[in-house]
C-alpha cells in the first residue's frame, strides 16, 4: 500500500479529504507465559475521539494500553497509533503520544516545574516553546501557582493534575491515561474530569481511555467493555445502554386503566400498575415521551423515564457485574502481575 | 474539495490560535535529541544531589573515620615502617578517596531501583529517545556526583599531609572522575536487572568492602601471600587506587627506595603495569559495563 509511511500518510488524508484513524487495531493479542491477557481484540479510535476501555480490573486493559504505547510487545496482531504501528515505529508513537498512568511516575524531589522541564527536554519539546507551553498546561489543571513546589508537598489529585499536565506538555496527538482518576476521593475525581473535559474542547486531540469506574465511562464518546481479554462490546454509552433493552416508562395520569387500554390499543404497549404508577418499557424512552403526549388521550400528570446504566450494561453483556467481576478476577490479577515482574 | 480542506486546516489553526495553544511538534529521533537527553538525566542527578544534603554529609562520615581515627590509631603502629616524615594517613589517603567514591558511586546507581520503585523510571522509558542516553546520563551523573564527594575529601589533603599541588589535585581529580564513572557504570549495570531495592543494596553491600579491602587502600601491594596478591589483581579498584597512590607519593620527594615501599608498581607475574595501562583497564571496563546496562535496558518487555 502507498500509505505505510507518515509522508505516506499526511498524503493521502489530504487527497481523500479525511483523517485516518489516531488509533486502529486488528487481532491484538498478548500472552505472559501460559496466561493470556489480551486475547485478539480489533477497534478503531477516529481523531478527536474520547474513547475509554472499561472492565475489570485484571481484564486486559493495561496490558492493551502498554501494548499502544510501546511499552509491551504484542504477542501478535498489529496496532497503529497516530498513523505509526507500535512495532516497527516505536519511537514515531512515541513522539506522538502523551501518558498518563495508573501509578505516579513523578519524581517527588524535583519541583513540578523541573519535572516538566525534564519531559521537554526527554521529549525535544524546542526550547523557545518550553516556557510557554509549560504555563500553558499547569493553568490549565490549576497549577501554575504551585510550580515551584517540590512535589512530595502535592495532594494526590494535584499530583495526578501534574502527571496530566505533563502529558500535554509536547501537544501530543493521542493522550493515553491509564485509570486516572483511581485512588481519588469523588470531589478529586470529579475535578480532573473537568479538566479532561476542558482539554477537549481546548486541545486537538484523541483520547484513550481505561476505568472501571462506570460513572467515568459515561464521560466517554465511545466505549469499548473489556472482559477476560476479549471485546464484549463497543459502541456510544446511549446504545450501549440502548441495546440493552428498554428504558421504563412511568406515567401518573387521570384515569390509570383508560390509559393502559390506551396503550395497548394506539401503541401495542403492553402496560401494567408498578408502584402506583401505569409503568411500560420502550426502546428510547425520552423519544417516544412526545408520541405519548400526541396519541393518549387520558390527561398525562407526571412522566419519568428511567434509562439502563451501564453497570445494566456489563452485566447483560458479561454475565456478571464489574465488582463482582473484579473480586473474582483478583487472582488472575495477581499472577498476572508476578508474571509481569518477572520480566522486569 | 482540496480547497476546502485547506481552508478547514487554515481555520482549526486560527481557532487554536486564538485558544491560545502553543504549538509544539516533537522533532524526529537525532544525536541532538538524544545528546539533550544526556544532559537532562544528567542535570536530574545533580539537582537532586544538591537537595539531599542530609546524604552528602552522612556519606563522608565513613571515610572521615577512616582517615582521621583509624588512620591516626595506627599510626603507632604502622609508623616504625614508614619513612622519616611521612605520615601513615598520607599512606591511606588516595584509598580513603577511592572510598569515598565506591560508596557514593554505588549509592547513586541505586537510584535507578529507586526510580523504578517510584515509577520514574518509566518516565524516562517511554520517551521518544534511545535507552543509551538515559543510562550514559544516569552513569556521567552518578559519576559527577561521586568525584564532587571526592573532592571534598580532597578538599581535606593538609590533614593527610598531602600537598595542595594543582597538578596533584588535578590528577587526582582525574582519577577519581574514572574511578566514579567505571563504579556507577557497575551499578547500573546492576540495577538494570536487580530490581528490588532490597536486594541490591545486599548485594552491593556485599561487594563494596571485598573491593575496598582487596584494593590496597590500606596496604601495599608487595610482600603479599599469594592468595591475596592474585585477589588485589583481580579487583579493579586495585588500577585507580595503585596510580592515586602513585600519584600522591610522586610529590612528596621520596628516595627511589622508599617509592618502591610503599608505593609499588602493580605487576602481572612480575611484569610492571604501566600507570596508563593501569587506568586504561579500568575505563575499558567502565564502557564495558556501561554497554551490558543499555543492551539490558534496551530490550523491550
Amino acid at each position: 500500500m502507498a500509505g505505510q509511511g507518515s509522508g505516506g500518510q499526511v498524503a493521502q488524508q489530504a487527497a481523500d479529504g479525511h483523517r485516518a484513524p489516531a488509533i486502529e487495531v486488528a487481532g491484538l493479542t498478548k500472552n505472559y507465559g501460559d496466561i493470556e491477557a489480551v486475547r485478539g481484540i480489533d477497534f478503531e479510535v477516529p481523531v478527536g475521539e474520547t474513547f475509554g476501555f472499561l472492565g475489570p480490573n485484571g481484564a486486559g486493559k493495561s496490558t492493551t494500553i502498554k501494548m499502544l504505547c510501546t511499552l509491551a510487545r504484542p504477542t501478535s496482531g498489529s496496532a497503529r497509533v497516530a498513523g505509526h504501528e507500535v512495532t516497527t515505529a516505536r519511537d514515531a508513537v512515541r513522539r506522538n503520544i502523551g501518558l498518563v498512568f495508573q501509578d505516579t511516575t513523578l519524581d517527588n524531589y524535583l519541583t513540578g516545574a523541573q519535572n516538566l522541564r525534564f519531559h521537554a527536554a526527554l521529549y525535544g519539546v524546542p526550547a523557545a516553546a518550553v516556557e510557554p507551553r509549560m504555563r500553558q498546561v499547569l493553568e490549565m489543571v490549576g497549577l501554575w501557582e504551585r510550580r515551584d513546589s517540590v512535589v512530595m508537598s502535592y495532594s494526590g489529585g494535584m499530583k495526578r493534575r501534574l502527571e496530566i499536565a505533563r502529558g500535554l506538555l509536547h501537544a501530543p496527538h493521542v493522550l493515553f491515561l491509564d485509570e486516572p482518576t483511581v485512588g481519588l476521593d469523588p470531589q478529586t475525581r470529579a475535578s480532573i474530569w473537568e479538566y479532561i473535559n476542558e482539554l477537549k474542547s481546548r486541545e486537538d486531540i484523541t483520547i484513550f481511555l481505561t476505568t472501571h469506574y462506570m460513572d467515568e465511562a459515561e464521560h466517554c464518546d465511545r466505549i469499548a467493555i473489556i472482559d477476560h481479554g476479549k471485546i464484549v462490546a463497543i459502541d456510544t454509552p446511549e446504545a450501549l445502554k440502548a441495546s440493552v433493552g428498554k428504558d421504563r416508562v412511568q406515567i401518573q395520569t387521570a384515569d390509570d386503566q383508560a390509559a393502559i387500554a390506551e396503550l395497548g390499543r394506539v401503541f401495542g404497549i403492553e402496560a401494567g400498575m408498578h408502584e402506583g404508577a401505569v409503568t411500560f418499557s420502550v426502546a428510547s424512552g425520552e423519544q417516544f415521551v412526545p408520541r405519548l403526549f400526541a396519541g393518549l388521550s387520558v390527561p398525562i400528570r407526571s412522566v419519568s423515564v428511567s434509562r439502563p446504566t451501564l453497570d445494566d450494561v456489563f452485566m447483560s453483556y458479561t454475565g456478571t457485574t464489574i465488582r463482582d467481576a473484579e473480586a473474582s478476577g483478583t487472582d488472575q490479577m495477581r499472577q498476572m502481575a508476578a508474571a509481569f515482574r518477572g520480566r522486569r | 474539495m482540496a480547497t476546502t480542506q485547506t481552508t478547514q486546516v487554515a481555520q482549526a489553526t486560527e481557532q487554536a490560535e486564538l485558544a491560545g495553544t502553543i504549538r509544539v511538534s516533537v522533532p524526529e529521533h537525532s544525536l541532538r535529541t538524544d545528546l539533550r537527553a544526556v544532559s537532562i538525566v544528567w542535570r536530574r542527578e545533580l539537582i537532586r544531589f544538591q537537595r539531599d544534603r542530609l546524604r552528602t554529609i552522612t556519606s563522608l562520615i565513613q571515610p572521615l573515620l577512616f582517615l582521621l581515627v583509624l588512620g591516626t590509631g595506627l599510626s603507632s603502629l604502622a609508623q616504625a615502617s614508614m619513612p622519616p616524615g611521612i605520615d601513615f594517613k598520607t599512606f591511606i589517603y588516595p584509598g580513603v578517596l577511592a572510598m569515598t567514591v565506591l560508596f557514593t558511586a554505588i549509592f547513586s546507581a541505586a537510584s535507578i531501583v529507586w526510580d523504578r520503585e517510584f515509577g520514574f523510571l518509566r518516565e524516562m522509558l517511554v520517551a521518544p529517545v534511545s535507552r543509551a542516553s538515559i543510562v550514559i546520563g544516569k552513569c556521567l551523573g552518578g559519576a559527577t556526583i561521586a568525584t564532587m564527594q571526592g573532592i571534598i575529601i580532597l578538599a581535606l589533603a593538609g590533614l593527610a599531609g598531602v600537598p595542595y599541588n594543582p597538578v596533584l589535585m588535578l590528577t587526582l581529580v582525574g582519577e577519581m572522575l574514572l574511578l566514579a564513572f567505571t563504579l556507577t557504570a557497575f551499578g547500573v549495570m546492576m540495577a538494570a536487572r536487580i530490581t528490588q531495592f532490597q536486594a541490591f543494596m545486599a548485594l552491593t553491600q556485599m561487594l563494596v568492602m571485598p573491593l575496598f579491602f582487596l584494593s590496597g587502600a590500606l596496604y601495599p601491594l608487595h610482600g603479599l601471600p599469594a592468595w591475596l596478591s592474585v585477589l588485589t589483581r583481580i579487583d579493579p579498584l586495585t588500577y585507580v587506587v595503585g596510580p592515586m597512590r602513585h600519584a600522591v607519593f610522586s610529590h612528596l620527594n621520596l628516595d627511589p627506595a622508599a617509592m618502591g615501599a610503599l608505593s609499588p608498581s602493580i605487576t602481572w607475574l612480575g611484569w610492571p603495569v604501566p600507570i596508563m595501562l593501569s587506568l586504561g583497564i579500568v575505563a575499558a571496563m567502565g564502557l564495558a559495563m556501561m554497554g551490558v546496562a543499555i543492551a539490558t535496558f534496551s530490550k523491550p518487555e
